[in-house]
């Protein structure tokens, strides 16, 4: 993307989805996100790497406001989304993670039926007016996750019955089902194999469609595979941010270029 | 680094695998004594636990049976209701007394009929034969059917305690030579009635349902009252500490910031668990009697401070299942977007019901047995009228079971032995049949997925 015109530079800073400015987080006394200032564009997926501890999965819970659930995490700094900020004293974090939805480490579905899973956010979001609505959100849901064909003929069977790729595909179609703006996705294969892996990394190329996903990631193999941008986590410092292919092929910082030809980590 | 030789420390010599060398010979003995003394120690137990139920079971199944002896009594108009108006104020105003006599000349003529009067015996023994009971259970009949008066009726009535203790081998003619209330002579009456199939011992649902006696009569003694007692107490200890122990529960566990506040409240939640039911009870004595003012002997007292002795117990048991609930479940309900509140109660409640359905289980069946506190706020009274139905029974006197139980043996009849092993039989298979339930709910809920 070298040979950008100032118009497409233009049409770029326009879809940006997420711009975070010198945000900080600290817990307790440690200081675990330093500065961090980040522009993550619409449709497109960005990967967070880092060696473990660097603070990418917590930045990543600082977009959906995760970090309000523990007592001593503090967060400063301004995070806009859509230029609105969300650490505003007037945001709902409920309302945020309803358009802001999330996939965790390890898959986790409800203990209930697989149509309950992906039909629970819709529900309490009051998404759909009739069952028949309702089944259609699921089983579009369940497609965009690439999970109905294997699941349509068990709808009511439990969720947690599931193989570990299924129940994280579940899990992508329970964020999906709310339909969410921004999917935000905490090393969502580490628990899996690599077909499931290979299953999962496809699919997340299809939901850069229709949203802006963000991917922590410890496999550089999988951030080279899936992502257009990447930014590296050191320390809780955001080394270096760029398109994918320059990450990896052309990296400016010396930590950068330890960490993906495995010196550090 | 070096290879070590073979003769290093490092790398020991090994025997033949063949035989047990001196160090694990050691270890499996060890384990051997080991598991030796645990099966020692489940042996003990449950020899105790069967000397304990030979010995309630041995003393209490015969309060389940009764002697009754069946006699015809004339119900003479003239005694009974001497306006001859049949006006059942009138009725009334005959008391015991004045049926006592028709009992006694009753059994007398039945045992001249049978020829069985040993020389000597005066009527009056042979009335004696006859609980004390017997003359209310004639008038109560009288009063229900005042028709009856003028005819002749067949009664089933209760024997006296002494010979249904003959009966059931509790009193031999040896130790009614030395017991002052009952005679051999009476015994041979009695069974002369008995062959002659007037005198018969057989199940006694009135154990069951009727209230008690006093201490002249045993043989009339029932748990009624008590069953429903303690079940007005168990009632009320649900319906307050079931909501107020979960409420509390929920939010420490997942609402309440986590300070100085909630560690202090939570380690007197630990206390409180701990505190002797006794002082409950003074405090149940000092504020809801003497400071709110509520009656004395009343389930509503007896279930608040059941309520308060109960609440640690729900409240730890409820903490910890929802502390076994695990955190990605939460993490998986606020991701969707769900409020604290959704998440605690549309996923984080009903995983963690089977946990709290068990400690309230527990907690009620601790309450069920509880004696001391009742004693204070008296709840240990001669109650012989059934309270009347909730909500207003929940104030009238009752007694409960446990402190019926405490209350028999007390007395001074060896007939109440027999009641008070009976009515703790009651009480065990009330708290077998709560703990099935308890086990059974968990079962349930564990099973749906």
């Amino acid at each position: 993307m070298s040979d950008q015109t100032t118009l497409q530079e233009q049409a770029i800073m326009d879809d940006i989805k997420i711009s975070a400015r010198n945000v900080q987080v600290h817990y307790g006394d440690t200081h675990a996100i330093k500065d961090v200032n980040v522009d993550i564009r619409d449709k497109m997926v960005t990967a967070f790497i880092g060696p473990s501890g660097c603070g990418k999965s917590t930045f990543l819970r600082c977009i959906n406001r995760m970090n309000d659930t523990i007592d001593i995490s503090r967060v400063e700094g301004t995070i806009l989304i859509d230029g609105e900020d969300i650490y505003d004293a007037k945001v709902d974090p409920v309302q945020l993670r309803a358009k802001v939805g999330m996939v965790f480490q390890k898959p986790n579905p409800f203990p209930k039926s697989i149509y309950d899973n992906v039909a629970y956010g819709p529900r309490i979001h009051g998404l759909s007016r009739s069952k028949a609505e309702l089944d259609e959100i699921v089983e579009s849901a369940l497609k965009r996750a690439a999970l109905w064909a294997e699941v349509k003929d068990r709808l009511s069977a439990p969720g947690t019955g599931l193989s570990g790729g299924q129940q994280q595909r579940l899990c992508i179609a329970r964020a999906v089902a709310t339909a969410p703006e921004v999917l935000l996705m905490d090393e969502p294969c580490s628990a899996l194999d690599p077909i499931a892996t290979a299953q999962v990394e496809e699919l997340i190329d299809e939901l850069r469609q229709n949203y802006s996903v963000v991917i922590v990631t410890h496999s550089m193999q999988q951030a080279a595979r899936v992502s257009q941008r990447t930014a590296f986590f050191h320390l809780g410092h955001l080394v270096e941010f760029g398109d994918t292919g320059d990450i990896f092929t052309n990296p400016q910082d010396k930590r950068t270029e330890s960490y993906i030809t495995g010196r550090i980590g | 680094m070096t290879d070590p030789s073979p003769d290093s420390p490092l790398r020991p010599e090994h025997g033949s695998l063949l035989t047990q060398n001196a160090r694990t010979k050691r270890r499996n003995a060890a384990e051997k004594r080991f598991k030796y003394y645990g099966m020692a120690a489940v042996g003990v137990g449950l020899l105790a636990l069967v000397v304990l139920l030979v010995s309630i079971l041995g003393n209490g199944l015969s309060a389940f049976r009764q002697t009754h002896i069946t006699v015809e009594i004339a119900l003479p108009a003239d005694t009974l209701d001497p306006g001859g108006n049949r006006d059942i104020d009138d009725i009334k105003k005959v008391f015991t007394f004045g049926y006592a006599p028709l009992i006694q000349a009753a059994l007398v003529a039945k045992v001249d009929a049978l020829n069985a009067r040993p020389d000597g015996m005066s009527d009056r023994e042979i009335g004696a034969l006859i609980s004390k009971q017997a003359a209310a259970t004639v008038r109560d009949h009288v009063l229900a059917n005042p028709d009856a008066i003028g005819t002749t009726h067949r009664f089933r009535l209760l024997a006296n305690g002494r010979i249904d203790g003959y009966f059931k081998g509790r009193v031999t003619m040896d130790t009614a030579e030395r017991d002052g209330n009952v005679t051999p002579a009476q015994l041979r009456v009695a069974d002369a009635l008995k062959d002659d199939g007037a005198l018969t011992t057989g199940l006694n649902p009135r154990f069951i349902t009727a209230p008690d006696a006093s201490d002249q009569r045993p043989e009339a003694a029932g748990l009624g009252v008590a069953i429903l007692g303690s079940l007005y107490v168990m009632v009320i200890v649900l319906v307050l500490a079931l909501p107020i122990g979960v409420a509390a529960s929920i939010y420490l566990e997942e609402f309440a910031p986590k300070n100085r506040w909630t560690d202090l409240i939570e380690v007197n939640i630990s206390n409180l668990a701990a505190v002797p039911s006794i002082v409950f009870g003074i405090l149940g004595l000092a504020i809801f009697i003497n400071f709110a003012g509520l009656p004395q002997s009343a389930p509503i007292v007896g279930g608040l401070v059941l309520t308060l002795m109960t609440l640690p117990t729900i409240i730890i048991a409820t903490r910890a299942s929802l502390k076994s609930v695990p955190p990605s479940i939460r993490s998986a309900a606020l991701g969707v977007g769900a409020s604290k509140m959704q998440s605690v109660f549309h996923h984080v409640l009903p995983l963690a019901a089977p946990g709290i359905l068990t400690g309230t289980i527990i907690g009620l069946a601790q309450a069920l047995g509880e004696t001391a506190p009742l004693l204070l706020i008296g709840m240990v009274a001669f109650v012989r009228e059934y309270p009347d139905a909730p909500p207003e029974g929940f104030f009238d006197p009752a007694t409960a079971l446990p402190v019926q139980i405490y209350n028999w043996t007390q007395r001074a009849d060896p007939a109440f032995v027999e009641r008070a092993s009976g009515a703790i039989i009651v009480l065990l298979v009330f708290l077998v049949a709560m703990n099935t339930v308890a086990v059974l709910l968990r079962r349930r809920f564990e099973r749906r997925w």
